[in-house]
């Protein structure tokens, strides 16, 4: 019988969301472990070349890879911290215990609290040749250009102009690679507008009210036919255009990565506003399994910067429920709910506040 | 095809190794995974799928949506994505279910 792992706090996903989690935890004393499936710690943000916007206190100004080898280097200099990388944490049992696997190995680990950070995953649209090669998730084409330093292709046409969409892009620009139009269905554009008027002032046309009707190709892309829709978003008859693509990135949103959560049991709810099926849980982040705490994405999709700060409550709350940083850790948590509310304040963070009331509001039908 | 010049990346590649993709010999730098190097020489083509014979490409690049499995050193459904290369590496293109040998 293989040995089982004891550990105070287990964290599954070592991206901002996981490693916040892990630095406050291990701040207050408690001893951590955090498995990351990858075989380097980031999650998105390893791959993400632009600068970021927000507070100070979020790292707004530097780029996204920056703020993850931070990150990485606050968890690897903490001795409260051990980190198993390239290791794929597989399931969570009845009786508390987490099955992983690392190099064909299964492993078993004993945590008392457990945090799920595990992130989200692209979405998909359908259209004819969806599933050709050449067709790629945004989140694709960046680890392929900003972490093997490869192309996709020679002339990508771009679905979504939410704030990925406009600012893989311009990483394409910056690689080389001719973009030859961002297409977005909804009649304006959904990401900030300076990152927008980059595009637009190299000359790449942004596209409202226009949808992909059909990919083709012999094996692989080779064009896209796109067209425009009217006010109840159906496709107008001869304003079909072919475009002449190697490459098509869609960038239509993510879903959270909740496959753990189900398993764990979690009460979940499908609550648009968050992207997808998400475990209900308290102001401090512990879903309805006692002991079992969520942050991130997974949690609901929104951006890094909500990730870290939510990953610092759940690490506070989960060491706190462990008798750790007794005087300190309300402080720190009124800190941090503070700080959520704060980044919530905007636009986009408004459709996060009414999904996370949504979510707890307990008239609906619940799976 | 690889990026030389970035105005923002500089890309520390490893040392260079080959392995063979359906037979033919690929360069490729240690540190990489399958994909990317696959990518780099061109090859967009990993398998093609079960029921209707469809060609299958890269599609999220992390290990969620199992669309890149090939056949790597005889073993079926290895997501190549997320697998590195290493020097002498027999990749194949994966046709249907693969079988276990
Ligand atoms: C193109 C793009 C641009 C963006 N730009 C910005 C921006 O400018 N500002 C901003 O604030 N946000 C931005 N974001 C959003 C931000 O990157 C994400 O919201 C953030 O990374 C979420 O953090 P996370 O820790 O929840 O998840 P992730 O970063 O996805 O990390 C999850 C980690 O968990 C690991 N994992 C998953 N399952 C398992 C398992 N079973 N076992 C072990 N490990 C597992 C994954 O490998 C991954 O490393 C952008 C996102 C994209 C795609
Ligand atoms: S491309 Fe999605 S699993 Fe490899």
């Amino acid at each position: 019988m293989s040995e089982v792992k004891d550990i105070e706090i287990l964290i599954i996903g070592g991206g901002p969301a996981g490693l916040s989690a892990a630095a406050a935890a291990a701040d207050l004393g408690a001893s951590v472990l955090v498995l990351e499936r990858d075989g380097k710690l980031g999650g998105q943000l390893v791959k993400q070349t632009h600068k970021f916007f927000g507070s100070k206190k979020q790292y707004a100004g530097d780029r996204g890879f920056q703020i993850g080898d931070l990150l990485i280097g606050t968890c690897e200099n903490n001795s409260k911290v051990e980190v198993w990388s390239d290791t794929t944490a597989l399931g969570i049992y009845e009786d508390g215990v987490v099955t992983a696997e690392r190099d064909g190995k299964h492993l078993k680990i004993k945590p008392k609290k457990i945090i799920l950070a595990t992130g989200a995953s692209e979405k998909m649209i359908a259209f004819p040749n969806n599933d050709m090669p050449g067709i790629f998730g945004a989140g694709a084409v960046q680890t392929l250009m900003n972490v093997h330093g490869i192309v996709p292709g020679k002339r990508v046409l771009m679905i979504g102009a939410g704030n990925i969409g406009l600012i893989v892009s311009y990483q394409l620009m910056q690689a080389g690679v001719e973009v030859a139009a961002i297409i977005e269905a909804a009649p304006a554009i959904g990401g900030y507008l300076v990152h927008a008027s980059k595009i637009r002032r190299a000359g790449v046309p942004i596209l409202t009210s226009h949808t992909i009707q059909e990919a083709y190709g012999k094996d692989s892309v080779e064009g896209a036919i796109i067209c425009q829709l009217d006010d109840k978003w159906q496709a107008i008859p001869g304003t079909e255009q072919d475009l002449k693509v190697d490459v098509i990135c869609l960038a239509v949103g993510l879903s959270p990565l909740t496959e753990l959560c189900f398993q764990a049991d979690c009460q979940m709810k499908y609550v648009p506003e968050l992207s997808g099926h998400v475990p209900l849980r308290n102001d401090y982040l512990e879903t309805t399994r006692p002991g079992l705490y969520v942050a991130g994405d997974v949690s609901g999709v929104e951006e890094a910067s909500s990730a870290m700060v939510e990953g610092r409550l759940a690490g506070i709350s989960a060491a706190f429920s462990l008798g750790y940083g007794k005087d300190l850790a309300p402080k720190l948590q009124a800190e941090a709910l503070a700080e959520l509310s704060e980044l919530r304040s905007g636009p986009a963070g408004q459709k996060t506040l009414q999904g996370i009331r949504k979510l707890m509001d307990k008239g609906e039908a619940l799976c | 095809m690889r990026i030389e010049e970035h105005p923002i990346l500089d890309f520390k590649r490893g040392k260079e190794i080959t392995f063979f993709f359906d037979g033919q010999e690929i360069k490729s730098f240690e540190g990489e995974t399958i994909a990317a190097a696959l990518h780099a020489a061109g090859v967009r083509i990993l398998g093609h799928s079960q029921t209707m014979h469809r060609p299958r490409g890269l599609f999220c690049a992390i290990g969620n949506c199992s669309s890149c499995l090939m056949v790597v050193n005889g073993e079926p459904n290895v997501r190549i994505c997320v697998e590195k290369v290493q020097p002498g590496l027999r990749v194949e293109t994966q046709q249907g279910k693969g079988c276990l040998k």
